[in-house]
């Protein structure tokens, strides 16, 4: 297999809105190695978030190419990318985005949901996901009846449920007050040190990057910095209890 | 995604809006069962008027005599006796579009039992004559060929004349007279109501035609008889015979080119097939009307699905980023739609068939429910559902993943 997980050469992405058009990305590289454990940091506007977009196959490169796990996505159709999402990625978002209707559980079946897993297999692998987090005895409540912390666990089983090639974070820690980011920064620490999982976190705060090993940074469609980090942290209790 | 995990997707999302669910289903309730209703009462007229096709008898042909000019008078038709038991006899052999043939010939008078007696109208007529007007006897049997032929004083009675002659008493083997002369009853007719001008059918007594004409009318007209009823083959068929029953007549009356006939041949089917198509087309009416309300239901659906769509944008973009495909997404909203229509389709099923009933029970129609009609309208709403589902259903599967995660 190749070793490389993530690899864009020359980037770029052009929106148009109106008559004017916007920069976005104005050519990038990036090689992300499989394991690693990647923040992209930079102000608003700077191109992180259309990365990512593209990154998770949301979106597709105006020009350039990208390659996961050694396939070329820029080409891909619709549905295309919404396979791959399937199969080869996790996203966790700033707003958790769980279903508000369905319960813990269902939510982390969604995935398996649109790929024909059946039923039995789902719930055991959804279970299995929801103790991986600490969840299990969560498993039947509502979103509602969660705290924030726990909602974002459940929206972190959800993306690992399928064991990803790539783990993708939207500012997951956006929403939580310090002490659960910590919390939830070690379970992504866990889950990129124990099962190896790739995972590209996106991020304002220096304190939650520095979990991270690799800091990229963005400035105007740029990337402009790339280095490994320095003093990095770790939590001890991780995939605690409290939440 | 499989159709039952879709299905059930649908039905959790209908189920967290009960309201929006069940008013929407309400257009969809009043417009299947406004068809079914309308359908029924429609279907229930039909079934009125095959029923008086099947007590008059089908596809039928009726030969009067012809009329006659003495003196610049001229009398209508039947007043000259032309037809013999030969030309009937003739038409039945004759005649390939011809089914069955039967001389009749009318005349009126008392008929005593005992103590009692009634006037009715006698009817003289050939054993064909009750195949012919689809009429069976209900004890007794009818009369033969060899009792025609013997001219022999057999009778059957109708049902109004038997209760009124003998009351609760079987008829059958009973003496009466009839113009004093004693004929033996040896059947008792099944009831027929009344025809469809008003006459009560069953106020009758039929006796051999030959046995009428020779001995009850007198020796006038001996050989001659008052009509003849002619059955075609088929539906398809009555025209044909009624223009080859008229040229063997022709023919056999010799009656030469240019001239005109001396019998007259009507098609009494014709009325009947004419009201048959006035109900048929009132019933058509009302159900294009009532369709109409099946489409308002329609567009019911579409209406409350596009709301369901934009309200559920972010779910959308959810199931995209965790990789629902374009039908993935399309298959859940239209089934959603579907199953609205369906179960919309379903309770006014069963509204219509109880408002029919009602209908029939209270205003005194005759409705009825046809498997057609239910299966029609349980095919047209989930027709419904798919028509007015897809444009929703689309425009969810079409979104943006990305617009759709930011949407507030």
């Amino acid at each position: 297999m190749d070793a490389t997980t993530i690899e864009i050469r020359g980037i770029t992405k052009t929106y148009r809105l109106g008559d004017v058009t916007v920069d976005a990305l104005r050519g990038v590289d990036l090689s992300i190695a499989s394991g690693e454990f990647v923040a992209v940091m930079g102000p608003s506007g700077s191109g992180k978030s259309t990365l990512m977009n593209i990154l998770g196959c949301l979106d597709r490169p105006t020009t350039g190419s990208y390659r996961l796990d050694g396939q070329e996505i820029g080409t891909l159709s619709r549905d295309g990318r919404a396979v791959i999402r399937r199969n080869k990625l996790g996203f966790v978002f700033q707003g958790f985005n769980l279903l508000p209707r369905l319960s813990a559980l269902e939510n982390v079946e969604l995935p398996m949901v649109y790929d024909g897993t059946p039923g039995s297999i789902r719930r055991e692998k959804a279970l299995a996901a929801l103790s991986s987090v600490g969840l299990a005895d969560r498993a039947h409540h509502l979103p509602s009846q969660l705290s924030g912390g726990q909602q974002q666990r459940v929206a972190i089983s959800r993306a690992i449920v399928n064991t990803p090639s790539l783990l993708l974070a939207d500012e997951p820690t956006g929403n939580l007050d310090t002490a659960t980011s910590d919390e939830i920064m070690g379970i992504f620490q866990r889950f990129n040190d124990d099962l190896g999982i790739t995972l590209v976190l996106v991020t304002h705060e220096n304190d939650i990057a520095r979990f991270s090993r690799r800091v990229i940074r963005f400035r105007d469609g740029l990337l402009v910095e790339d280095a490994p980090v320095t003093g990095r942290r770790t939590t001890p209790a991780q995939g605690g209890t409290a939440g | 995604m499989n159709l039952l995990s879709a299905a059930k997707v649908s039905f959790r999302s209908l189920r967290a809006n009960k309201m929006r669910s069940g008013l929407t289903m309400l257009g969809m309730i009043i417009g299947v069962s406004a068809v079914i209703i309308m359908v029924a009462i429609g279907e229930g007229a039909n079934q009125r008027i095959a029923a008086q096709i099947a007590s008059t008898g089908s596809n039928l042909l009726l030969v009067l005599p012809g009329s006659t000019t003495s003196g610049g008078l001229r009398a209508g038709f039947g007043s000259t006796p032309t037809l013999t038991l030969g030309d009937a006899k003739a038409v039945g052999k004759e005649v390939p579009s011809v089914a069955l043939v039967s001389p009749t010939s009318r005349s009126s008078g008392p008929v005593v039992y005992g103590n009692q007696n009634w006037s009715t109208i006698l009817q003289g007529v050939s054993p064909e004559f009750l195949e012919i007007r689809s009429w069976v006897t209900v004890s007794g049997r009818p009369f033969t060929q060899q009792e025609m032929d013997a001219s022999a004083k057999v009778c059957l009675l109708g049902r109004t004349v038997a209760e009124n002659l003998f009351g609760e008493e079987d008829p059958v083997g009973k003496i009466v007279r009839i113009k004093r002369a004693p004929f033996t009853v040896i059947g008792l007719l099944e009831p027929k109501g009344q025809s469809p001008n008003g006459q009560d059918q069953d106020d009758t007594v039929i006796l051999p035609v030959t046995t009428l004409v020779k001995k009850l009318a007198g020796s006038a007209h001996s050989g001659t008889v008052g009509a003849l009823l002619v059955q075609a083959v088929d539906g398809d068929r009555v025209k044909e015979a009624e223009r080859e029953v008229a040229s063997l007549l022709r023919q056999r009356h010799r009656i030469g080119p240019g001239q005109d006939d001396d019998f007259n041949v009507r098609n009494l089917s014709e009325m009947l097939a004419l009201a048959e198509t006035a109900t048929r087309t009132m019933s058509l009416l009302l159900g294009g009307i009532a369709s109409v309300s099946l489409l308002v239901g329609g567009i019911g659906i579409m209406n409350i699905m596009l709301v369901s769509v934009t309200e559920r944008t972010r779910e959308i973009g959810i199931r995209m980023a965790v990789g629902a495909r374009e039908r993935d997404i399309l298959s859940q909203f239209l089934i959603e739609a579907v199953l609205l229509a369906l179960t919309g389709g379903a309770v006014g099923i069963f509204l219509g068939a109880g408002g029919s009933i009602l209908i029939s029970r209270f205003a005194g129609w005759s409705t009825e429910i046809s498997p057609g009609a239910v299966l029609l309208a349980f095919g047209f709403s989930a027709a419904v559902g798919v028509f007015f589902g897809f444009y929703p259903a689309r425009k969810a599967s079409r979104m943006d993943p990305i617009e759709a995660l930011r949407y507030e």
